[in-house]
């Protein structure tokens, strides 16, 4: 079985964000950047279906900079088989333009199974997924916290609110990962030595931008200072008096 | 006349509140650039517009057919991308089904799509307001293509009341592809019926400061007390003690409900990135100086198997009476 698996780099969640002089970006130095959480599911997903067929080959697409590299060599680390790094600047949140840069990349790769985190944790867009596999018209799954794949064919079990949506699917198909679905490993010393050597391919690329532009980056607005109402048990009544008569949500 | 389309959700028949939302966000959009509102309802035969239009539609579009009853993400995209060809701009939900269902409308549109706005205005061009880095930044965005596909999350738009025609109109529904790409088969339901943290009202949380997972009840008594839904911290929910459906935050879910009480949550940076836009924040805390004291209105300190309780005893007597 061939898979590729979308990854894409991050700032670290624990990260302070700070905006840049522009009023558009965030600064970035100083931050930690990752492999996507989400994608890390991803990743792990494809490095067990290929480990349970006992062969089949995994390879890591990315879009963005050479930074993305660090990435891509995550990835690999943990055990997919190589890259492809599809060099493009991405300024505003264009889910489409990535989108179709993907799915033209990813339609050449005769790939049985393509993987995503279902979200990017840093614009939070949850949309690259859903997108490349209907341009491609393939099956897809989003957010699946559980996946079977045999005979061609796939199920795949995903939560929405107060229950669990099941489906069943043909390959080649696509799906987007949700926390729950596996335990991602951290990559071996030796796998960290042996991804320095694995094939990571680069083409520069084009996007199609889709008429979106980000004109403004800001903080949130600071939410009004509270107040400690008391210490212990004994201070729940005032808390439910303010609760009641002052912020009147009971 | 331009019009706008929004996509409604239902389950086993029912329209689901936020599609109110929904409707909302749409007049909005609608009334600032003259435009009308079309509602579009996808399911089995002998859904119910009732009420739609005093929520904002101007018309409704029904697509109904037997095999429609649960969501059929690519029957359900070709459909909503047909109604929506035509329209400024498509607007739904940022549910299990509309994060799926919108990404995929706007790929076959050739549209531009954005999840989580906050607000949305203007005409011709449409400029949004939405959360990046969960929530650490807004970002505002100008959309200079149309039309947009556009999803709103749960309780950040109040439903209105309109008082539009809502006349219904059924649309043709295309026979399905065979063999289907993907199918779903069930929905499985747990045997009691669990409130969603992500579109409860009321939200209360529980972290580390509930010391052992048996202990969690003191969280879901107070919980069940007020109606409201169980969250967790990523703390929790990475010792296993509760489910990933619960976990608030970057890496779980961003909640805005009307109230949200931490217990137990020191209040690290991912997870106050998912429950800061909540309108009223209780934190519960044995640290004085936990950074969640610094988002909330209202706090305590003390331990939180002391101070839920107490907090569940009177919230019974009130809603007793």
């Amino acid at each position: 079985m061939k898979i590729a698996v979308c990854v894409k780099r991050v700032p670290d969640t624990e990260a302070r964000i700070k905006v840049g002089g522009d009023g558009k970006s965030i600064e970035e130095s100083g931050v930690k950047f990752v492999l996507n959480p989400f994608d890390e599911y991803a990743v792990e997903e494809a490095i067990k279906l290929k480990e349970t067929a006992g062969g089949g080959e995994i390879v890591v697409v990315s879009l963005g900079t050479d930074a993305n590299q660090e990435t891509m060599r995550t990835a690999l680390a943990m055990g997919a088989d190589k890259g492809v790094l599809l060099k493009a600047d991405v300024a505003a949140p264009d889910t489409l333009a990535v989108a179709k840069a993907l799915a033209a990349e990813l339609k050449e790769g005769g790939y049985d199974l393509i993987l995503f985190g279902k979200l990017a944790v840093d614009d939070g867009c949850h949309a690259v997924g859903a997108m490349v596999a209907e341009l491609m018209e393939l099956p897809c799954v989003s957010s699946i916290s559980k996946l079977e794949i045999a005979d061609g064919k796939g199920k795949a079990e995903r939560e929405i609110e107060g229950g669990v949506e099941v489906v069943v699917f043909s390959l080649p198909a696509a799906a987007t990962t949700e926390k729950g679905l596996n335990e991602p490993r951290y990559p071996a010393l030796k796998g960290i030595m042996m991804a320095k050597k694995k094939p990571l391919e680069k083409k520069d690329i084009t996007l199609e931008a889709s008429g979106v532009e980000l004109t403004a980056l800001a903080y949130p607005p600071e939410r009004k200072e509270g107040r400690i109402v008391g210490e212990g048990p004994d201070a729940v009544p005032a808390l439910i008096d303010a609760l009641k008569n002052e912020a009147k949500v009971l | 006349m331009a019009a706008i389309l929004a996509v409604l959700e239902q389950r086993n028949g029912e329209i689901k509140r936020v599609s109110h939302e929904v409707l909302a966000a749409a007049r909005g959009l609608a009334d600032g650039m003259g435009a009308e509102v079309h509602a579009l309802l996808i399911g089995a035969p002998g859904m119910s517009a009732d009420g739609l239009g005093g929520a904002g539609a101007d018309k409704v579009l029904l697509a109904a057919d037997d095999s429609l009853g649960l969501y059929q993400a690519h029957r359900y995209a070709y459909i909503a991308a047909q109604a929506g060809t035509d329209k400024a701009a498509v607007v739904l939900a940022g549910t299990a089904m509309g994060k799926d269902l919108g990404p995929r409308i706007a790929a076959r549109m050739g549209a531009p799509y954005f999840n989580d706005v906050k607000t949305m205005e203007g005409s011709g061009e449409i400029t949004i307001t939405r959360p990046m880095y969960s929530g650490k930044a807004i970002a505002t965005v100008k959309i200079t293509a149309s039309p947009c596909v556009l999803s709103v999350p749960p309780n950040a738009f109040a439903p209105v009341d309109a008082g539009k025609a809502g006349a219904t109109e059924d649309v043709a529904v295309p026979a399905p592809v065979e063999p289907a790409r993907a199918t779903t088969v069930e929905i499985k339901e747990p045997e009691h019926a669990v409130l969603d943290v992500a579109e409860a009202s009321i939200v209360v949380a529980g972290g580390r400061g509930v010391k052992e997972e048996g202990d969690f009840n003191v969280v879901e008594e107070l919980a069940a007390a007020l109606n409201g839904a169980v969250g967790a911290s990523r703390a929790v929910v990475d010792n296993g003690w509760r489910s990933h459906s619960e976990q608030v935050g970057q890496t779980g879910k961003t909640v805005s409900p009307n109230l949200y009480i931490a217990l137990g949550i020191s209040g690290a940076i991912q997870h106050l990135a998912g429950m800061r836009t909540s309108k009223v924040i209780v934190a519960v805390n044995k640290d004085p100086d936990a950074p969640i004291f610094k988002v909330a209105d209202y706090g305590i300190v003390g331990d939180v198997m002391e101070v839920a309780p107490r907090l569940t005893e009177e919230i019974k007597k009130i809603s007793e009476g």
